[in-house]
């Protein structure tokens, strides 16, 4: 697999309250498990099976992620906050490692 | 109302799409229905107060966009009725965040969606999309 690369758009400052989107989007194969390669058998599943975001330590959304999930998983939510701080996602995947990335948001 | 061409092509295809689904419970149907229990924890489901928002076509089942909104929901499950597995995915939300996600989805050949909402005062809410596939998304 290509270099991991999460990219994330989220306003750089924002209203207290104020609702905005987050779009994400993580480069990744997202082997489903169902595929078959030349040899005919199924190519075993290697998917980000989590996807965790908090705000500042708290939890604002996390999704757990099956194999008919596409490759390359993009996902947007919306959220708001009241205060300045980091965005932080990270992804895990089924071999055990994980990509992380944040966002500083300022409030004000 | 005097329907519009496009109107009346587009309830043609609604019709046309609904009809082609099978009238009964399949395997997958049952595996699908199973998999919203687990998450629902044996509980029912009443459909409204949930936005399912799928294609009528998805031109590439490898990638179909989709987008959930639930007002008041905690947590959303998604599934699939005719895949080889019917668990999509399912997402958990915190008090800073909105019930809703959009995200982009696998679809093995032509099915229903089903999105089972998670109230916040422990009921449940659902809504469900048939999708038509031309090119399924197994890699098949």
């Amino acid at each position: 697999m290509a270099k991991i690369k999460p990219r994330v758009k989220a306003p750089k400052s924002v209203a207290a309250g104020e609702v905005f989107t987050v779009k994400t989007l993580i480069n990744h194969t997202m082997e489903s498990g169902q595929r078959k390669g030349k040899d005919g058998n199924k190519i075993p599943r290697q998917i980000l099976h989590t996807f965790d975001v908090t705000y500042n330590g708290a939890q604002v959304m996390t999704a757990t992620q099956h194999g008919a999930i596409s490759a390359n998983p993009y996902v947007e939510f919306q959220m708001k906050v009241n205060e300045s701080g980091t965005l932080t996602m990270k992804w895990l995947d089924d071999d055990g490692s994980t990509y992380e990335t944040s966002k500083d948001i300022a409030v004000g | 109302m005097k329907l519009s061409r496009r109107d009346t092509l587009a309830l043609g295809g609604a019709v046309a799409t609904i009809s082609l689904l099978p009238l009964r419970a399949s395997a997958t149907t049952e595996a699908a229905t199973a998999s919203l229990k687990e998450f629902t924890g044996g509980a029912d489901w009443a459909e409204g107060g949930v936005e399912l928002t799928a294609p009528e076509i998805a031109e590439n089942g490898n990638t179909v966009p989709i987008a959930v909104s639930a007002p008041g929901a905690v947590a959303i499950a998604i599934v699939a009725d005719g895949n080889p597995n019917p668990g999509v995915a399912e997402y958990a939300f915190g008090e800073l965040a909105e019930p809703m996600v959009a995200t982009r989805m696998r679809l093995s050949g032509t099915q229903g969606i089903i999105a089972v909402a998670k109230m916040a005062d422990g009921s449940f809410k659902s809504a469900s999309r048939a999708v038509k596939v031309t090119i399924g998304g197994c890699g098949g």
